[in-house]
């Protein structure tokens, strides 16, 4: 096995023992990169050289005899709406194609205080908008496990850069889905922790008051050992927790015994592929064999949180998007003549048709008259969807679903059927809402695509989500699975 | 009296004097290079967020305490929509529906000395915007740059209700508020450096009407004269339309300084849709009464309470008290002289007449003058003494204040020790006697006025040095 299919704690186990040195892991996956980023297109900027420069900075520690800490030398790719000094980061749009900030991401300063090897920037939905990666203004990036497959999204670029070994891990961000869903569809572990968790300084936003960062990764070791690393207070974020968080290594135990899961009904109704409906089935088998007691259970206000979401995340969007006028930075049109002619043009080039149309939606909702119709009445149907997961805590430590409907669907299939592509979303974003954390998982195959499982909990329980996926993922080998297109190269 | 009564409401802006600004580290510094007090964060670039200075809460919790105001115990922030160039993220972090203090008051009073309460309706807290330089308007090659210096200074709106009925009552509340303002000392309130802005609504009813009539907002006022003379140009063109059968529209209009006259900006119908929504990167502020508390005791005895005290514990005239506490400093420099010279009324005769009277015809103010009140309290001291006369003191105060220098040293540098010494005097009136038989037949034969034309001769000798008092008793004596 390549150096670049190996996890991160197999790879620091290596680094101490001094099996392998950084730069070699760092080669490893800058070969894999060579070999299958034509057809992956998972990446928008490569670091190549201060990549390898950090490898040898963490060898050069090693050989001094320093400690280093759990991730130092690992190779991890960002997506692009992670804000990188001196680095492009283009949010997958026309709009940003030469904005280079001047700051780093709280989350970015993070993993560089851990040493961590950026590899390079990843590919993503227009502003994190869409399911497939497809809205991107510069590249369609392929679902590793079938080319003919969309990698899911927004975070498609670093799911399928995890999957494909062209990143050992990578962070992602999720306004509804946006990690879980190419998690689950590209056969990885991705985690969208709860909302206040990670800051979001430097992560550009989409709809603030929905976004999180995560991390994906090949397992649910890795998982916790990034998010350990990205979480925790940052006094530039107001909405970031101001406790101390523990130490999610501590979680990895294989015990579920006598844990309580629900299965919400609403989650297996109509729309779910019965195919992945049998994988799940399994999956619940394998966790009453590990002690689990797991029932059926109700959130009453599932059907309502697709619309509330397309109400609330829009509107949010329509006003952090109102800076991109051609002033400052970024795309601007030449000849304006004059400063709203430049707004206008510069805005109805510079971004694609979903974010347009979101950023119409959202305008749409916020404006007088319509208000109290739309934004406030979705506020308050929040309020229900977050007291349906209250009710259901108060029985269950947790709850599990499929990440999504179907397994990755073809290219072009949905992207000109809006309301079918935000279905792929439907068990992710009623969690954003509620502002939870839900991790989805590797809980299978159907016709050689990966099925997601999803673990979703009450506030700050991400230790137990940890645990619950690590035992379930323990007893399993999904994990370890690798897709053809990475065994076609080898 | 006019069939017509206006009423007038006014938005005033003031920008606070913290260190850093509202949602960043950057300082709030007057002018520099342009972009130099810029940071991600206030340059709204992507992925930033705000993060709320605590010291802008606290100074508006002291605003809305000083007006009378009830502050909340929960607020939040708002966004505000338009897009505009000098406004990086297109949108204003404002307060919308939960301002922090509202429901105050503040007492003026009207030309006539009448008292007015005019309402205040609401505080709030909010960032400032950039600013705009047009450069080459006149030619086709015309563009605009942009500074964001003062983008995230913090702002305070402070809106009234419509409870002025004249130009000179708006003028007397903006006067009143900038002085309460400053002796909270959030801010400097200079109205021609920006950091003290005013709007106002007006619209005109027949007297003794309930309803309001139609309003136009007026901008653009740059000085407390520009209010009162816009004010007064829009009550006139308003009842001037009504007389003339004409209706007043509802829209913003603009004050032209230069032609003195207001300007149709905008109407109702093109009025912005701000698509106000609950700011989602702030966390809604909670205020706790030992907050208020707190703030309360750090609150300075404000002007209305310290012109009263003034006429209870100095004995001094109502006009005098009020023109002393007019400004917070103007108050301390009194009130520090006469800790040094205790005959009140005569302090207040000497700062209100020979100190403002010098302060204005040097475009000056009170913090700049460089006669300090204990100088001038040790002056008054040395008339008293006898050292120097009344009439002298003026000029040994004049040539203070243009040097800085202490009354003593005047003196000395210019001779005009006064001359209290009866030998010396009765020499020099002998002088005058001789040389004024005239006036001093006058006298003896009963005319009292010629004792004043020989007092006069007799300070001219002495180039105004000889003590009065003394002159007269020896001259008396000397022609009885």
């Amino acid at each position: 096995m390549e150096l670049c299919e190996l996890t991160a704690n197999e790879l620091h186990r290596m680094l101490t023992n001094k099996d392998v040195r950084a730069e070699e892991i760092c080669l490893s996956v800058f070969e894999r990169i060579g070999k299958t980023e034509n057809q992956v297109k998972a990446y928008l900027a490569l670091h190549h050289g201060e990549a390898l420069e950090q490898a040898r900075a963490v060898d050069r520690k090693i050989a001094k005899g320093e400690e280093i800490s759990p991730l130092a030398g690992i190779p991890v790719a960002l997506k692009d709406n992670l804000c990188t000094r001196g680095h492009r980061t283009t949010c997958g749009s026309k709009i940003l194609y030469n904005f280079v900030p001047p700051y780093n991401a709280t989350v970015v300063d993070r993993l560089n205080e851990q040493e961590v090897v950026v590899i390079g920037k990843t590919n993503m939905d227009e502003f994190a908008m869409g399911s497939s990666t497809e809205n991107s203004a510069y590249q369609q990036t392929c679902n590793p496990w079938n080319p003919e497959c969309v990698p899911g999204g927004s975070s498609g670029g670093s799911a399928a850069a995890v999957a494909s070994g062209e990143a050992i891990c990578a962070l992602g961000s999720d306004t509804g889905g946006s990690i879980r869903q190419p998690a689950a569809f590209c056969g990885v572990v991705g985690m969208k922790p709860t909302y206040g968790t990670v800051s979001r300084y430097g992560l550009v936003a989409f709809a603030s008051s929905l976004d999180q960062i995560g991390p994906l990764s090949k397992d649910v070791t890795d998982c916790a050992l990034m998010l350990n690393a990205i979480c925790g207070h940052d006094p530039m974020d107001s909405t970031s927790v101001p406790t101390e968080l523990p130490d999610y290594r501590g979680a990895l135990v294989t015990d579920i015994d006598g844990f309580r899961i629900g299965i919400p009904a609403e989650y297996f109704a109509a729309g779910l592929d019965d195919r992945v409906r049998r994988v799940i089935e399994e999956a619940i088998t394998v966790l009453e064999q590990c002690g689990a007691r797991v029932e059926e259970t109700t959130l009453p206000h599932t059907e309502y949180a697709l619309p509330t979401y397309y109400i609330i995340a829009p509107a949010e969007a329509s006003s952090n998007l109102a800076r991109y006028d051609g002033v400052r930075y970024g795309y601007r049109v030449e000849d304006a003549k004059d400063v709203l002619d430049m707004f206008s043009r510069t805005r109805s080039q510079g971004f694609g048709a979903e974010v347009k149309r979101r950023v119409m939606l959202g305008t749409y909702a916020l404006s007088a008259g319509y208000y109290d119709a739309y934004y406030l009445k979705a506020l308050k149907v929040r309020a229900l969807i977050r007291r349906d997961f209250e009710r259901a805590f108060e029985k269950y430590d947790c709850l599990i679903s499929p990440t999504t409907p179907s397994t990755a669907f073809k290219f072009g299939e949905k992207v000109d059927d809006p309301v079918t592509m935000y279905l792929s979303d439907v068990f992710t974003l009623a969690v954003n809402l509620a502002g939870l954390p839900g991790v989805s998982i590797p809980a299978g195959f159907v016709d050689g695509m990966p099925v997601g499982l999803q673990f979703i909990g009450k506030p700050f329980s991400e230790s137990t989500l940890l645990r619950a996926a690590y035992t379930f993922e323990q007893s399993t080998t999904h994990h370890l699975k690798r897709p053809s297109l990475t065994r076609e190269v080898e | 009296m006019s069939k017509y009564e206006p009423v007038i409401g006014l938005e005033v802006h003031v920008e606070l004097q913290t260190a850093s600004k509202i949602f960043c580290h950057s300082s709030t510094t007057f002018g520099g290079d342009p972009n130099h007090h810029v940071c991600p964060v206030c340059l709204g670039l992507p992925g930033t967020l705000p993060v709320l200075n605590r010291k802008v809460v606290e100074a508006a919790i002291m605003i809305g305490l000083a007006l009378n105001c009830s502050v909340a115990r929960f607020c939040k922030f708002d966004r505000k929509h338009y897009f505009y160039p000098d406004l990086p993220k297109n949108y204003q972090i404002s307060q919308y529906d939960l301002p922090i203090a509202d429901n105050g008051y503040l007492d003026v009073q009207d030309e006539d000395g009448n008292p007015v309460r005019v309402g205040i309706t609401r505080v709030h807290m909010e960032e400032d915007a950039g600013k705009l330089i047009h450069q080459n308007t006149d030619d086709t090659t015309s563009y605009s740059l942009v500074d964001y210096n003062r983008t995230g200074v913090p702002l305070l709106e402070i809106v009234s209700e419509p409870d002025m009925h004249s130009p000179a009552e708006a003028r007397a509340y903006l006067d009143k508020l900038k002085t309460i303002i400053q002796y909270t000392g959030v801010s400097d309130c200079r109205m021609e450096e920006g950091s003290l802005r005013c709007d106002a609504n007006i619209s005109v009813r027949l007297r003794g009407s309930q309803t309001l009539g139609t309003k136009t907002e007026i901008k653009n006022m740059n000085s407390f004269r520009a209010l009162q003379k816009a004010v007064q140009f829009e009550i006139n063109r308003q009842i001037e339309c009504l007389e003339t059968g004409q209706r007043i529209v509802q829209e913003t209009r603009a004050w032209d300084e230069v032609e003195g006259v207001t300007l149709a900006m905008r109407s109702k119908e093109e009025a912005h849709d701000y698509r106000y929504f609950p700011e989602p990167d702030l966390v809604p502020i909670v205020i706790s009464p030992s907050w208020i508390e707190e703030i309360t005791r750090q609150l300075p005895e404000l002007p209305d309470a310290r012109c009263q005290r003034f006429i209870d514990d100095y004995q001094i005239p109502a006009y005098d008290a009020g023109v002393l506490t007019g400004s917070r400093e103007l108050g301390d420099y009194y009130e520090e002289c006469v800790e040094i010279y205790p005959q009140a009324k005569t302090v207040s005769n000497w700062v209100m007449g020979e100190l403002l009277r010098l302060l204005n015809d040097t475009n000056s103010e009170i913090g700049e003058s460089r006669v300090g009140p204990r100088q001038l309290g040790e002056m008054l001291t040395l008339i008293d003494k006898g050292i120097i006369s009344g009439k002298l003191a003026k000029e040994v105060f004049g040539e203070m204040f243009r040097t800085g220098k202490d009354a003593e040293r005047v003196i000395k540098e210019k001779g005009l020790e006064q001359i209290s010494d009866e030998a010396s005097i009765n020499a020099v009136i002998e002088r005058v006697i001789a040389s004024h038989p005239g006036p001093v037949a006058d006298y003896r034969a009963g005319k009292d006025r010629a004792l004043g034309f020989l007092v006069g001769q007799i300070m001219k000798e002495t180039r105004g040095k000889a003590n009065p008092g003394l002159v007269n008793e020896l001259l008396k004596n000397r022609l009885h």
